[in-house]
């Protein structure tokens, strides 16, 4: 079931890209986020850009998934503007953020588990359905022709993830590396312009993370999906990854391509322990 | 087969009265089902829309109270889901049962104080004098009440409707997600604080047509608050998340406490019918936790 992956090419992701690198999609402008007394994200900015892959790195507790959180609108920072498409977002809630082209997945799977996979990965469409409740209920007009056609689309993504034997597995007993698989499927369905996934390869054997690598590489180069990870495997971050944010204690250190920001003194204290200045 | 008679009238009153506790079992599942939260207000919310009912038709017409109880209904879905869901977003399930605690109490009070709390009469119009079936079988027929009747087509007609809206309509699989996980849902673009007003509308007008019934029957007063107890044991029979398991725990639970008042009442000196029920929701509960129609619970460890 679990294909091994093909060897892994030797030069970076952004050499052998075939789709060419565009605007900012998304930036986030001196973003400061507090829970009552405790920073958990201090005037951090950076940039995502139309089509690449952007990793967040960073030690445990860094800021990490607080930003994520504030992109899809789970939190809203105290301090700081967040552009989409080069205009000022207002205050946005988590499925306005989604309507509006975010998808994510979630550090511990966020799954619908009482739901087979196939259903899951249904409600990624739900936005994309118009039949009134009516015609729905009915089985008839849209709410027929509209299902059958979203039944399709959800197949084609069964088929793209190697998911297709699982379609009718309550998600719940399905194995962990299946279960992320199912997630990043629920996502793609949403058809995003940026997607989000915090930390897609946690927990996963080599052979799993290879599989979701090249799963990641694949969105974005087919779809053109620009992709925000974060991770902690730093030779996945590496070979994947077109550009890559440092973030520590909350603040921003370091960002640029995996080169610059490998040899940047800074992160490498920051990931060796040495003490902060 | 004439001394059959008693046994058929027994089984069909227990069976009429079941589906009235399913009526009010019903408000539950809808809301745990959509929400995870075990609403404890269930059995309040029937009482508040039968009193307002009530109140209302006596200076409007009835359908004319019917529907602006029903607005009623869904203006206190939206204040519960303002005040007390929307706050406690996330938080764990022993933490929102809590709160609907409190609502239970406020809406308990509140609605005596603004409807009264004296006993009023809720006249359907549904003739009271029972009807007699099958005279030509049973000497003196089997002796069946027009109000159970009644209630018994509308709680068919609901289940079927509401079943009909949770497995093929795209807000039917809305409600499934959001019940499994808040977060993901609002990740996928479900608004969530709309999806909780549907569902809390809904228990609201299924509170309301428990109340009717039970109101008929009963008078509107405090004690119609109480049938939610009756409640629990149909629903832990029946799976809290199962609509039909609803209905059939309800005619299970009516028939079942009719019976054993009938059979084993006269030899321990009656009363079973007011613990019965108990007795057998905790005998499921050791053989299936789940209920007999509740989903599996599946955990991966």
């Amino acid at each position: 079931m679990l294909t091994t992956a093909p060897p892994r090419p030797a030069q970076p992701a952004a050499a052998r890209r075939r789709r060419a690198i565009g605007d900012v999609l998304l930036a986030v402008e001196n973003i400061s986020l507090r829970f009552g007394g405790v920073r958990a994200l201090t005037d951090v900015s950076f940039d995502i850009r139309k089509g690449e892959i952007r990793a967040i790195i960073g030690p445990n507790g860094a800021g990490k998934s607080s930003m994520l959180n504030v992109i899809n609108g789970f939190y809203h920072p105290q301090e700081g503007r967040i552009l989409w498409k080069g205009r000022a977002r207002p205050r946005m809630r988590p499925h306005e953020a989604a309507a509006g082209g975010i998808a994510r997945t979630f550090q511990n799977i966020a799954l619908f588990k009482g739901m087979s996979t196939l259903d899951n990965i249904m409600t990624g469409r739900i936005l994309k359905m118009r039949a009134s409740f009516i015609e729905q209920a009915l089985w008839i007009g849209r709410g027929r022709s509209e299902e059958l056609r979203e039944r399709a689309f959800v197949e084609r993504i069964l088929d793209f993830l190697e998911i297709t034997h699982i379609r009718h597995s309550p998600v719940g007993t399905l194995p962990y590396g299946l279960q992320k698989r199912v997630e990043l499927a629920r996502a793609i369905a949403m058809e995003p312009e940026l997607l989000l996934l915090d930390e897609p390869m946690a927990g996963m054997n080599l052979e799993e993370k290879e599989d979701m690598c090249r799963f990641i590489l694949d969105v974005n180069e087919e779809f053109g999906t620009t992709v925000a990870l974060i991770e902690h495997d730093m030779s996945v971050v590496m070979d994947i990854s077109d550009r890559v944010v440092v973030l520590d204690y909350g603040k921003l250190l370091a960002d640029g391509t995996p080169d610059q920001v490998r040899n940047d003194p800074a992160v490498v204290a920051a990931y060796l322990g040495v003490a902060h200045g | 087969m004439a001394e059959l008679g008693p046994l058929f009238e027994v089984v069909l009153g227990g069976l009429m009265s079941g589906v009235l506790y399913a009526l009010v079992a019903l408000g539950f599942v809808l809301i745990f089902k959509a929400s995870g939260v075990f609403n404890f207000a269930q059995g309040a919310m029937v009482l508040f829309a039968a009193l307002s009912l009530v109140r209302l038709a006596e200076w409007l017409s009835f359908p004319f109270a019917f529907l602006l109880t029903i607005v009623i209904m869904i203006a206190v879905a939206w204040t519960i889901e303002r005040l007390v869901l929307r706050p406690l977003v996330g938080q764990h399930g022993l933490i929102l049962f809590m709160a609907t605690i409190g609502v239970t109490f406020f809406l308990d009070g509140f609605g005596q104080t603004i409807w009264g709390s004296n006993v009023y009469q809720l006249d359907l119009g549904i003739p009271a004098s029972p009807w007699f079936l099958a005279e030509s079988l049973f000497p003196g027929g089997i002796l069946v009440s027009p109000i159970d009747v009644f209630a018994a087509a509308i709680a068919g007609a609901l289940v079927l409707a509401l079943s009909i809206f949770f497995h093929s309509t795209k807000i039917g699989r809305a409600l499934r997600a959001v019940a499994d996980d808040h977060q993901a849902a609002l990740s996928v673009g479900i608004p969530l604080h709309r999806i909780w007003l549907i569902v809390w509308s809904t228990a609201g007008i299924v509170a309301l047509v428990a109340g009717m019934a039970w109101g008929s029957k009963l008078g509107v007063q405090f004690s119609l608050s109480l049938v939610a107890l009756k409640a629990l044991p149909v629903l832990i029979l029946g799976g809290l998340t199962s609509i039909p398991g609803a209905i059939v725990g309800g005619l299970i639970v009516g028939a079942g406490e009719k019976l054993a008042e009938f059979y084993i009442g006269p030899s321990i000196g009656g009363g079973i019918e007011y613990w019965f029920a108990y007795v057998l929701a905790l005998a499921i509960l050791l053989v299936r936790p789940q209920g007999l129609f509740g989903e599996k619970i599946i955990e991966r460890v």
